[in-house]
């Protein structure tokens, strides 16, 4: 049976399911709740300085699928609003409690070489096994020149970071902020400036929606509503992209990665491990459903791994990474076309009209005595793949590769390509 | 076997909480919330199969999606545009074999969206909440007259109103809404939501109305024609088939299942109707389903319906069929009556023969009987046209066919300026929806006939 035991950075986890720095590590009760459910780790709600920070009443937004459920999620909390020397010492006492689960503690303090030396230290003494620097958070914390207000600055980041481990022999994680152009630019900041790790990404500014009986964004705080942070099922794909650049970047290339950014299952993770990620942190889904889900990330990534022949999450950690490239590399000769699969096919007609209105005109409907029946037009179709996304039956239409007899061909080599470089 | 020297038919057999109980709403409606999720499941197909199996053809996927994206009024006013009465249509329609059988989520999970159980959520919502969705066209200065204000007739009302024309109905009975009104079970359309229907669909203008009118008795088609410049007959079915049995008419306990019902619909108090202890129901239909289960729900002891072919031969869908063994009614398949037994003048017993079918398929008499004990007997074993009110003293006769009257496909008659629709043409199936279409393509035909001969 496959073995999930993660060690990243030196810290030893049975899983590399961490909770995410975020409400359901805010406390011991939390915390330990989650150790019970089986969770590997947690990230420690974000610490600050005294006096706590004080929150507004009206905090979560959220976007909905059809069916109701939570597929986005925002907040405009702050960090911790408990005492310092009370979470320091409830963290003190999970660790003793929990020696073989992964504690890390996020940090974000104001931007002062003496503000990081006065904290470390204080973290050190519970025993908590890393740092992370929270310079994600992209609302409240950023107006008072924190959180994502460093995290956009590459030069802040890598002062930082240089700052905390010239003052701790803790690990240091950087938690990067994805409202930036280019990831790639803070993580090789965090880098030379030593950092151990990143973590990535922290939410996105987002206003989740408008009530528009008040006109005003939600949350709503007394009439009011500000920008929150964004995350949840629908930033994964942000997140996959952010991850992807860092981990084929060659400047940061092997920089352990805590991957972040709506992971709810052992397949997101298993996706994030696949593009490098040493352990995967999670938060909107446990706010979602609770702590119990981490039972199907384990179980679940545990077969998945058995299935593949995979022994350890190092045996396929990073096995995407080479398959991500650029446009450009891409094999301009491949072909492939939809395929569907009659049997399977209810008739809803979704794949003739996604295609007859918005793409290729490349599925035909056909009524026999009264029957639909849905046909792919094989010289019309260019392999767009919409059919198959809009198709609401699983494995219905399916894309196949078709034999071109052509060779590989980029468009760096494409003689339709006007920028091309001249053969040799 | 013990008798009794008169037959056991009683009022009041169950407590007046009991019988208001049994005729609550058989489907409560959808909260937001169940309709919410109920319109998740709808795949917005193309081209859908589920419209084409409406006789009015609504846009489901469309009103569905509005539903989903809480546009409920916009819901409401897109089934409305294609089946004024929407609302009873989404309590009464037989889903089950219309636009719900051809859901494409029956072929992999074979469970449909509960269509019309949205369709009531979205017209209830725009009936008790929504500004009124229609208005008229510029008055064309033409009359037209309705004659039967049931679905058929009210439906053309409607459309013709819209169009511009003032429309006169009439109708025999003191309350428009025809079978909505006197033949549809009690617990599908409750708090006299037939009532509330008529009223909405009047609220148009331009539509008056004369009730206590019957043609061939108060009116007369020849008049009709003469008076207006168009007719739309909308009669539905006046008469009921007999059993032809000896008694039948003598026989007291003996009765229609469609006056009886008509009563239900109308009692203030249906703990006053007096109902055997034992009943026999001789029929196969949805009348003989509603007569079984509302005497069964007023508080007789044993129903028996008895229909002489299979399951699948009933007119009834299986649904109804299912709906009718689940309120407690003994369903017998496979047998004919042949004999009414009386005592002291009341029928006591009604004797069956078993059938079955010979070789060349057809429905043969075994020779076997047996009797059914019983204080009451409905028969419903169908309704047909009475053509003499329309034919009996016109100059000129309608055609008939099949019994009924003959029109094509644009529901016109053989008689200038008459159109005909609803369950008294020859094409008529026993469906309100089709009455509705029936009715809304006459209106549109009307008006062209109208519009082209200024």
């Amino acid at each position: 049976m496959a073995d999930l035991r993660s060690n990243f950075l030196g810290i030893k986890s049975p899983n590399p399911f961490w909770l995410a720095s975020a409400p359901p590590t805010d406390k011991e009760y939390n915390v330990v709740r989650a150790f019970k459910a089986g969770w590997g780790g947690v990230v420690w709600k974000t610490l600050g300085e005294d006096p706590p920070i004080v929150n507004v009443s009206s905090r979560y937004g959220a976007l909905h699928s059809a069916d109701q459920r939570m597929i986005g999620f925002n907040n405009i909390e702050l960090i911790t609003d408990r005492p310092l020397d009370v979470n320091l010492r409830e963290i003190k006492q999970v660790k003793r409690d929990w020696p073989d689960r992964a504690v890390v503690v996020s940090l974000m303090v104001p931007c002062t070489e003496e503000a990081w030396k006065g904290i470390l230290p204080l973290v050190e003494d519970t025993g908590a096994d890393a740092v992370e620097l929270n310079f994600g958070c992209p609302h409240g914390m950023s107006e008072r020149g924190m959180g994502s207000a460093v995290g956009q600055v590459p030069e802040y980041v890598g002062m930082v970071a240089k700052w905390c481990k010239q003052h701790t022999r803790m690990p240091v994680i950087v938690k990067l902020t994805p409202n930036i152009t280019d990831i790639r630019k803070p993580a090789r900041a965090a880098k030379e400036g030593g950092a151990d790790a990143v973590s990535l990404i922290n939410t996105i500014n987002s206003i989740t929606s408008i009530d528009l009986d008040i006109m005003a964004p939600t949350p709503t705080v007394d009439g009011k509503g500000t920008h929150g942070g964004y995350c949840g099922p629908a930033v994964k794909p942000i997140a996959m992209h952010m991850v992807a650049d860092i981990a084929r970047d060659p400047d940061t290339f092997g920089l352990p990665i805590s991957a972040i950014g709506g992971i709810a299952n052992w397949r997101d993770a298993a996706e994030f491990i696949s593009l490098s990620a040493g352990t995967v942190q999670v938060c909107t889904a446990a706010m979602h459903y609770g702590f119990k889900i981490v039972d199907d990330m384990i179980s679940g990534l545990t077969h998945w791994m058995d299935s593949k022949g995979y022994a350890t999450i190092e045996d396929f950690r990073g096995r995407a990474v080479p398959n991500v490239t650029d446009w450009q590399f891409l094999n301009i000769n491949y072909k492939s076309i939809a395929r569907i699969d009659q049997n399977k096919c209810i008739k809803c007609g979704l794949c003739h009209i996604a295609c007859e209105d918005t793409s290729h005109q490349s599925i035909a409907k056909i009524k026999d005595n009264g029957t639909r029946r849905y046909e792919v037009i094989e010289a019309e179709c260019v392999g767009c793949n919409l059919c198959a996304h809009v198709c609401p039956v699983p494995d219905c239409i399916s894309m196949v590769s078709v034999d071109t007899g052509k060779p590989y061909l980029n468009w760096t080599q494409d003689p339709r390509n006007p920028m091309r470089k001249a053969a040799e | 076997m013990t008798q009794s020297a008169t037959p056991d038919i009683a009022a009041g057999r169950l407590r007046p909480d009991e019988i208001a109980a049994n005729f609550e709403d058989i489907k409560p409606p959808l909260d937001r919330k169940k309709a919410l999720i109920e319109s998740s499941r709808c795949y917005f197909c193309h081209d859908a199969p589920c419209v084409e199996a409406c006789p009015t053809s609504i846009d489901i996927p469309n009103f569905i999606r509005m539903i989903n994206t809480g546009n409920t009024l916009g819901a409401a006013e897109k089934i409305l545009e294609a089946n004024i009465l929407g609302g009873m249509c989404a309590r009464v329609c037989p889903t089950e074999i219309l636009c719900e059988d051809k859901c494409v989520r029956n072929t992999s999970e074979d469970k449909p969206v509960n269509i019309g159980m949205l369709q009531r959520f979205a017209v209830d919502h725009l009936m008790e909440n929504g500004r009124y969705p229609f208005t008229r066209q510029a008055p064309t200065g033409k009359r037209v007259a309705v004659v039967g204000g049931g679905p058929a007739g009210l439906s053309c009302a409607h459309r013709l109103a819209m169009l511009g024309h003032d429309v006169t109905i009439f109708d025999a009975r003191d309350k428009l809404g025809g079978l909505n009104e006197y033949g549809i079970a009690a617990y599908k359309t409750v708090n006299n939501f037939a009532q509330a229907e008529v009223d909405f669909v009047l609220s148009i203008g331009g539509i008056s109305v004369k009730t206590g009118q019957a043609l061939g008795r108060d009116i007369t088609l020849d008049q009709l024609r003469r008076d207006f410049d168009a007719v739309f007959l909308g009669l539905g079915l006046s008469g009921v088939n007999a059993l032809g049995l000896e008694g039948e008419e003598q026989l007291s306990g003996v009765m229609d299942a469609v006056g009886y019902i008509a009563d239900l619909r109308q009692a203030s108090d249906k703990g006053k109707l007096k109902v055997g202890r034992k009943v026999v129901v001789i029929g196969g239909g949805n009348t003989a389903i509603d007569i079984a289960v509302q005497t069964k729900k007023l508080g007789a002891e044993d129903v028996t319906l008895v229909y002489r072919r299979a399951p699948e031969n009933m007119s009834a869908t299986w649904h109804e069929q299912e709906f009718a063994q689940i309120n407690g009614v003994k369903i017998k398949h496979w047998a004919r009556p042949v004999r009414l037994i009386g005592h002291n003048g009341a029928v006591k017993e009604v004797e069956f023969e078993r059938t079955a079918l010979d070789d060349r398929g057809r429905l043969v008499g075994t020779g076997d009987t047996f009797a059914i004990p019983c204080d009451h007997v409905f028969k419903a074993i169908g309704q047909k046209f009475v053509k003499d009110p329309v034919n009996g003293k016109a100059r000129e006769s309608l055609d008939l066919a099949d019994g009924k009257i003959a029109v094509n496909e644009e529901m016109k008659t053989s008689l200038a300026n008459v159109w005909a629709g609803g369950d008294c043409v020859a094409s008529g199936t026993d469906l309100t929806v089709q009455g509705v279409e029936d009715g809304k393509v006459a209106a549109h035909a009307i008006d062209r006939t109208l519009r082209g001969a200024k």
